[in-house]
């Protein structure tokens, strides 16, 4: 369909940016090579350009780091939470600085469009130091005893979807609380994390503090299994989850996941369909889908499945996909050649298993990874794309009859995250969300975040909340 | 006195609210501290372990909805059932745990005050744990406590009855329901419990109370798909290790064993919040003008 409006060009200046093309590990306040000196490229999704080259952490790195951790952890623990508080602010204002430069180099190592790094990823980056700045001297009033001790050593594992959110909803809080960190941002976008430790410096935060360390799973798993660590947190998939699970059984560290999700947004005949198009496309296109909480699966009432359905295709063929930096685009660029895959295949099962395939007119690049926004239409709750986590831009639309069915239907995975409801009806707002098992329930609204509200899942969701009060637990020795 | 011959009681499994035998047709001997007989217990089997899951799936629902002050009305009747059967459980726990008659009383008037303890706390815990949150823009936000599922808790070895009921109490006070596995050596308080918890309005399914080898009958419900937590306070430090890796099949949410001296010490609040849940449901707010109109 040809676009009603033709837009011009409008990127984002890289300039802002400077890139290195290397760069080491982060340990003990120092840049330093893998013992073992091995490295690994991280490239531009939307280009595969290199952007650099970038040390890979082995598992002498991990004791390394770990070391640092441990050592910086007993003055660290016992500065002032005021003081501690003071170093967070810190660390929030020069992110609310920086945060153009870093919202350019985040759309660059991770593909996804500046008006979401710009707009969502970064002011929820400082607002989240900001948050738990404030609690690092009041952990006495926080309902977890007179005096919560922190834990300790924190290893913590990030995802690539959310690079510096991720590493933010992890630090923070791990901070605030006392505790010292180690933390291996993904393979594929290692580059946030190391700008962060740069920040780190600015803000003369002790050595040892906080420790990066990029790698890929090898490097993960055996900071999970390091004896010294005294706390896990990991974000990412179910079946790693479970994997760290096993690792950490038998052991006194405290464990939170946060994993994946197959969220249903349920759609009613009373809903207002303007709104709830624009919340569905919120729900599964923000980040390209690669979203742990997004609304996978479109549960519409069957008796405005025509309607919602058609101005839902029509509203996805103003959807711009391209240059993640230019300001007009609302998908960017899947995050890897793996991930790509990983969406091609399930999408082709879903078109084998017989479910409809639809997608809006739409230029793909030449180069880089991309996926069109995609809808499926006839799934049944057998089908492999309503069960599993595409984590891709792909919505597959079930139907039901009533709000019994509704829930039902929605409940029926094994995750249990997210979930969305569209009504005018407030008891039924209520009611549905009562019966929904999901930690976080969006109504009349998708894909909202805040520093102080908990977020995490049910069921093979993973468990524990990151944000808010309730986050603090997750460091806290109680 | 009398030289009547005494009645002996059956102890039978709790399950679904029926008192079933193991449907192995197994039982072991249980005897009292000193080794005198006392009576045979079911052996457990997993086949009882999974009726009991069944048991307890069926149960949760209306059990998880019953609202807050129903749940501790009956929790209270519990207590109130246990005060007038306290005779027969301070010779049961005195037979378990080798106690003189005044200890044992002390363990049971702990084990009536620790029902009513939880049952005030039924209608409370979710504005403790719960609240709103302050969100930066125009939403209602809110977070509250629900119940994680069907737990299985493996009661403590030591403590027959103040143990038992220190671990079965929060999990039910909140809305789970739970699959209990008794002290292996002194599993008689616990099955006379569910005779009691059968006679005080707790819904058939709630509590289930399984005896028999704890190494025996943990193992399947660790693994089971349809358990959503354990309580691993029963377990020595090499079965709760395998029991915890079991668990993470379904990411199951697991209470590690904890070094208890003293069952009587005040409980705190860790037990509940070990098997709550949160959700936090968000709704725009809307906005109104000076006049009260929209915009």
């Amino acid at each position: 369909m040809a676009s009603a409006f033709e837009y011009a060009p409008a990127p984002e200046s890289r300039a802002i940016v400077d890139i290195a093309p290397s760069y080491g590990l982060f340990i003990d306040g120092e840049f330093t090579e893998a013992a073992d000196g091995k490295v690994f490229k991280t490239v531009s999704p939307s280009t595969e350009e290199v952007l650099s080259e970038i040390a890979r952490a082995g598992e002498a790195d991990v004791d390394r780091a770990v070391a640092a951790a441990r050592k910086a952890f007993e003055k660290w623990s016992a500065l002032p939470g005021s003081e501690r508080a003071k170093y967070l602010f810190r660390i929030a204002r020069i992110i609310q600085e920086r945060s153009r430069e870093l919202a350019v180099l985040e759309t660059l190592d991770n593909g996804k469009p500046i008006k979401e790094t710009r707009d969502a990823d970064l002011p929820l980056v400082a607002a989240h130091f900001f948050y738990y700045a404030g609690w690092a001297d009041k952990l006495e009033h926080a309902g977890y005893g007179a005096n919560p001790r922190p834990l300790g050593v924190a290893g913590q594992v990030i995802p690539w979807n959310f690079p510096l959110l991720m590493l933010a909803w992890k630090i923070a809080p791990a901070l605030a609380t006392g505790n010292t960190v180690v933390l291996k941002p993904a393979e594929t976008t290692p580059l946030s994390a190391l700008f962060f430790a740069d920040i780190c410096r600015q803000a003369g935060l002790p050595k040892g503090v906080v420790n990066i360390l990029p790698g890929y799973g090898d490097t993960g798993a055996a900071l999970v299994a390091h004896p010294d660590v005294d706390k896990v947190a990991f974000t990412g998939s179910t079946a790693v989850g479970k994997e760290i699970a096993r690792t950490v059984a038998g052991t006194r560290k405290k464990l939170t996941l946060e994993l994946g999700g197959k969220g249903a947004n349920i759609v009613f005949d009373d809903a207002p369909i303007d709104q709830a198009v624009e919340g569905i496309v919120n729900g599964i296109f923000f980040n390209q889908g690669q979203v742990c909480c997004a609304g996978s699966r479109l549960l519409v009432q069957e008796s405005i499945q025509d309607e919602l359905l058609d101005s839902l295709k029509r509203r996805l063929a103003t959807l711009r996909l391209g240059d993640p930096l230019d300001k007009n685009t609302d998908i960017g660029a899947i995050n890897s050649e793996e991930q790509l895959a990983r969406i091609t295949t399930l999408v082709e099962q879903g078109e084998a298993e017989g479910a409809e395939r639809w997608s809006p007119a739409c230029e793909i690049p030449a180069s880089g990874y991309w996926f069109a926004p995609t809808l499926f239409t006839n799934v049944t709750q057998a089908h492999r794309i309503a069960r599993d986590e595409i984590f891709g831009p792909v919505l597959s639309v079930l139907t039901f009859r009533t709000p019994d069915e509704a829930v039902a239907k929605a409940n029926n995975t094994p995750y249990g995250l997210s979930a969305g409801i569209w009504t005018e009806k407030g008891s039924r707002i209520l009611a549905v969300a009562n019966k929904l098992r999901a930690g976080v329930i969006w109504s009349n609204t998708f894909n909202k975040f805040d520093p102080t509200s908990p977020f995490g899942g049910y069921k093979e969701s993973g468990f524990g909340r990151e944000g808010g009060r309730h986050g603090l637990e997750a460091y806290l020795d109680v | 006195m009398s030289d009547r011959l005494s009645v002996f009681k059956t102890y039978k499994l709790y399950v679904g609210g029926k008192f079933p035998r193991s449907e192995s047709g197994r039982v072991y001997e249980v005897t009292d501290a000193k080794g005198k007989w006392l009576a045979n217990a079911p052996q457990s089997s997993r086949k009882d372990t999974r009726d009991a899951v069944v048991a307890a799936r069926k149960a949760f629902g209306g059990w998880a909805g019953a609202t807050a002050y129903n749940r501790g009305q009956i929790l209270y009747r519990v207590a109130e059932m246990l005060e007038g059967r306290k005779a027969q459980f301070v010779r049961e726990v005195a037979e378990a745990e080798g106690l003189s008659k005044s200890r044992a009383a002390e363990q049971v008037d702990a084990t009536i005050d620790r029902w009513v303890w939880y049952a005030g706390w039924t209608d409370k815990i979710a504005q403790v744990v719960g609240g709103g949150n302050p969100v930066a823009g125009p939403f209602f936000n809110l977070s509250s406590p629900e119940p994680t599922g069907v737990v299985a808790v493996l009661a403590p070895q030591e403590s027959s009855f103040l143990g038992l009921v220190s671990v079965v109490a929060p999990v039910i006070a909140t809305g789970n329901t739970a699959v209990v596995v008794a002290s292996e050596r002194s599993p008689l308080p616990a099955l006379s419990l569910g005779e009691v918890l059968a006679t005080s309005d707790v819904p058939g399914g709630v509590v289930n109370v399984l005896s028999g080898r704890t190494a025996e009958i943990a193992p399947p419900l660790a693994a089971h798909q349809d358990v959503n937590a354990i309580d691993l306070a029963g377990a020595d430090d090499v079965l709760a290790k395998e029991l915890e890796i079991a668990a993470a099949d379904n990411l199951k949410r697991v209470l590690r064993p904890q070094p208890v001296d003293n069952w009587s010490q005040a409980p705190g609040t860790d037990r509940m919040t070990a098997f709550l849940e949160t959700k936090t449901v968000w709704h725009p707010t809307g906005s109104l003008g000076a006049s009260g109109s929209s915009y």
